[in-house]
């Protein structure tokens, strides 16, 4: 649920003219995703456009603007995964479960996003299922991972 | 008994804490005093989690170790299945040159005692007694040139922004380190994250500067925690703050945490990011070392060639430069990673050439199939095909060869590799991750993956492979950062060296 009020006390936390990440970095995290009524508070907290926080909001790949599932599993998409065949296993995932990178499953117990490089490359392919990190992950260990979640 | 097991990110990966706690609850079960130190990693992944037991002969390993292999240490550790010998001795770890990661792996991260107690802020000291143009020199000396990708020699960096005059000046570290293939920033972030506290403390005096920035990618949870706590813990201890050690030189340095952009790896992309606007590379000039964060005077430097500054400044510049070859001096950290037997992080200096470290340090493939190609440098460096194994690991060898040494990432494939799909993945995520600022890389990455869909598929593959090369061309000359103008070189270095795989779809439909 949107509360303006701790919007208001995440920005005032974080005053200072390089905020407005760290600003984003802790709405997410306490809202799971950055909502239309919060990128309008904290323009007018910060007294700058909504179209200047939009713009931030959409130009970094970790910022959501829509609702993600309970559980949230990142994999690898990066080379050095791929050369361990962490494509194929996501193929695999994505399909078995019946969404797209971004998606979540219809009884938004997960969602499934693309990650390029968790730095695990020598131990590839890796995910990140809610912050924990995961390596050497074939096709069953995947399934396993998402079997956690599910 | 002294147990030493990993609080890297890819040791937990692997499953480091399981580990922990299984020997914990084993010790207590068994009534044997163990004192667990969680350590960074040596780089040996293959072995992750290796843990490591004292004894008087040094440290030996064990790994990599499953929580069933846990009561067996407590039995007959000699015998135990999982036992490498001195970790010190395996041959990947003794034929490194150790200087930037001398540490990592062997003391305790967060204990600032055992840092110190290694050499740490030995370098430090020297520097305060070298004043500024004293550190300057010593860094030009040593012939240290930017880890980050670009090869930039730092002492001159710093000698720019040292003379620079301004009320206000900065030190960045660019941890975003976004190339696939490479850990180096976050194992050292998280092995022995007391020297990058050292190295931009000395980044200050040295150019005047009294803040400083880390900027890590959000990709890293555990190196930003732990970069964290040793900040705290560097103020309390009075080694950050006002009148560092008595010099009278103040600095003082917090993180920042990055939100998921390739880009803003880019210095000056970085530096839009951390002012919180969008990360869009700035044209240069001006250049930031005059023009930086806030318009101040800034030092941005990769993380690694910040590790490396406390070991030149303790050992002297003559001792690090007399490592290497050319004009490359020093040593790299060289990350092996993705199909390959004995991935990890091996510390050497210049002139090794690529085979030797692909064929006899990591043993070729995990699968056990040929190497059929080696991705350099990152998702903008080309692949080199084994006949050019030879090439010695040196910055102009490698730019002679159309090549990139970076951050010094290699990525190892096997036979199963298609080269065309890897072509398409370099423009699909050059497109995925363009700032947008110019025509031929947000546009020219989104044709280029298409025209690529169309050569996988088989349809007129010399008309658009002529097509992709074109597009190429217009991405290398009207890009205004590497992102759009490197992208072409692992495109073009596939169709070069592979071109089976840019036809193979045509054959196939020419044989129905
Ligand atoms: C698209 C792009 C991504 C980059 N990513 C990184 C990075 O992740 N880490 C880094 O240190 N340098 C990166 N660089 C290089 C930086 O722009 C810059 O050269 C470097 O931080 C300077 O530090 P150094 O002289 O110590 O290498 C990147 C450059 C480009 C064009
Ligand atoms: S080449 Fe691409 S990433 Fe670099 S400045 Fe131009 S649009 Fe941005
Ligand atoms: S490429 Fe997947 S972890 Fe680095």
């Amino acid at each position: 649920m949107f509360k303006p009020e701790l919007v208001n006390t995440i920005v005032d936390a974080h005053q200072g003219p390089d905020g407005l990440l760290t600003i984003l970095h802790a709405i997410q995290e306490e809202f799971g995703f950055i909502s239309e009524d919060a990128m309008r508070q904290i323009a007018l907290r910060l007294n700058i456009t909504r179209a200047e926080v939009y713009g931030v909001v959409s130009f970094y790949h970790d910022y959501r603007t829509q609702p993600v599932g309970r559980h949230v599993l990142k994999l690898c998409r990066a080379e050095a995964c791929q050369s361990m065949g962490g494509d194929t296993n996501a193929a695999a995932l994505l399909a078995r479960l019946g969404v797209d990178w971004g998606g979540t499953t219809a009884d938004g117990r997960l969602t499934v996003e693309p990650v390029y490089c968790l730095g695990l490359c020598a131990c590839a392919p890796s995910a990140m299922l809610d912050g924990a990190l995961h390596a050497r992950l074939d096709a069953a260990g995947l399934e396993n991972l998402a079997q956690e979640a599910l | 008994m002294r147990i030493y097991i990993p609080c890297d990110a890819a040791a937990i990966a692997t499953g480091a804490d399981k580990i922990a706690a299984a020997i914990t609850a084993e010790a207590t079960r068994r009534g044997v005093n163990a004192h667990i130190i969680r350590n960074g990693s040596r780089g040996m992944f293959w072995l992750e989690p290796l843990v490591e037991i004292v004894t008087p002969q040094g440290r030996t390993g064990f790994g990599p170790m499953t929580v069933a292999d846990v009561p067996g240490l407590f039995e007959a550790p000699a015998t135990h299945p999982k036992a490498v010998g001195l970790v010190e001795e395996i041959p990947f770890f003794a034929k490194q040159q150790r200087l930037t990661f001398a540490r990592c792996g062997v003391i305790d991260p967060l204990d600032l005692d055992d840092y110190t107690a290694h050499g740490g802020f030995a370098g430090l000291a020297h520097a305060i007694k070298l004043g500024p143009a004293g550190i300057c020199a010593e860094v030009k000396e040593s012939g240290l040139r930017g880890r980050g990708g670009a090869g930039f020699p730092t002492g001159i960096k710093w000698e720019t922004v040292r003379t620079a005059p301004a009320d206000q000046k900065y030190i960045v570290c660019n941890a975003d380190e976004g190339d696939s293939g490479t850990f180096a920033d976050r194992m050292m972030m998280e092995g022995d994250p007391f020297s990058l506290v050292e190295g931009m403390t000395i980044a200050g005096i040295a150019t005047g500067a009294t803040k400083g920035y880390v900027y890590i990618r959000s990709e890293y949870p555990h190196a930003i925690q732990t970069l964290n706590t040793v900040i705290a813990r560097a103020r309390q201890a009075k080694l950050l703050g006002a009148d560092i050690m008595g010099s009278g030189y103040s600095f003082d340095m917090e993180v920042f945490v990055g939100a998921g952009a390739y880009v803003c790896g880019e210095e000056t992309a970085l530096l839009d990011s951390l002012e919180g606007k969008r990360g869009q590379v700035r044209a240069k000039p001006p250049i930031p070392a005059l023009v930086g964060l806030f318009g101040k005077p800034t030092v941005i430097n990769n993380a690694i060639s910040l590790f490396t500054i406390p070991v030149i400044l303790e050992k002297g510049a003559k001792h690090y430069a007399d490592f290497g070859m050319g004009r490359s001096r020093g040593t790299m950290p060289v990350q092996i990673a993705g199909n390959v037997k004995h991935g990890g992080l091996f510390e050497v200096a210049f002139g090794i050439t690529l085979g030797e470290i692909i064929n006899d340090i990591a043993g070729g493939t995990a699968t056990g199939r040929p190497v059929r190609a080696v991705q350099a440098g990152g998702p903008l460096g080309a692949y080199f095909p084994p006949h050019m194994f030879d090439t010695p690991y040196d910055y102009e060898a490698f730019t002679k060869r159309d090549g990139l040494i970076g951050h010094g990432g290699l990525v190892v494939y096997d036979d199963k590799v298609d080269m065309a799909k890897m072509a398409r993945f370099a423009m699909e995520f050059c497109a995925h991750e363009s700032c947008g600022k110019c025509t031929p890389c947000r546009i020219g990455s989104t044709r280029g993956m298409e025209v690529m869909d169309k050569i996988i598929a088989g349809q007129e593959p010399e008309k658009n492979i002529a097509l992709v090369k074109d597009l190429c061309e217009t991405m290398k000359f009207g890009s205004l950062c590497a992102l759009g103008g490197f992208t072409p070189y692992p495109v073009l270095s596939a169709m070069t060296h592979f071109p089976e795989d840019f036809s193979k779809a045509a054959i196939k439909l020419a044989a129905e």
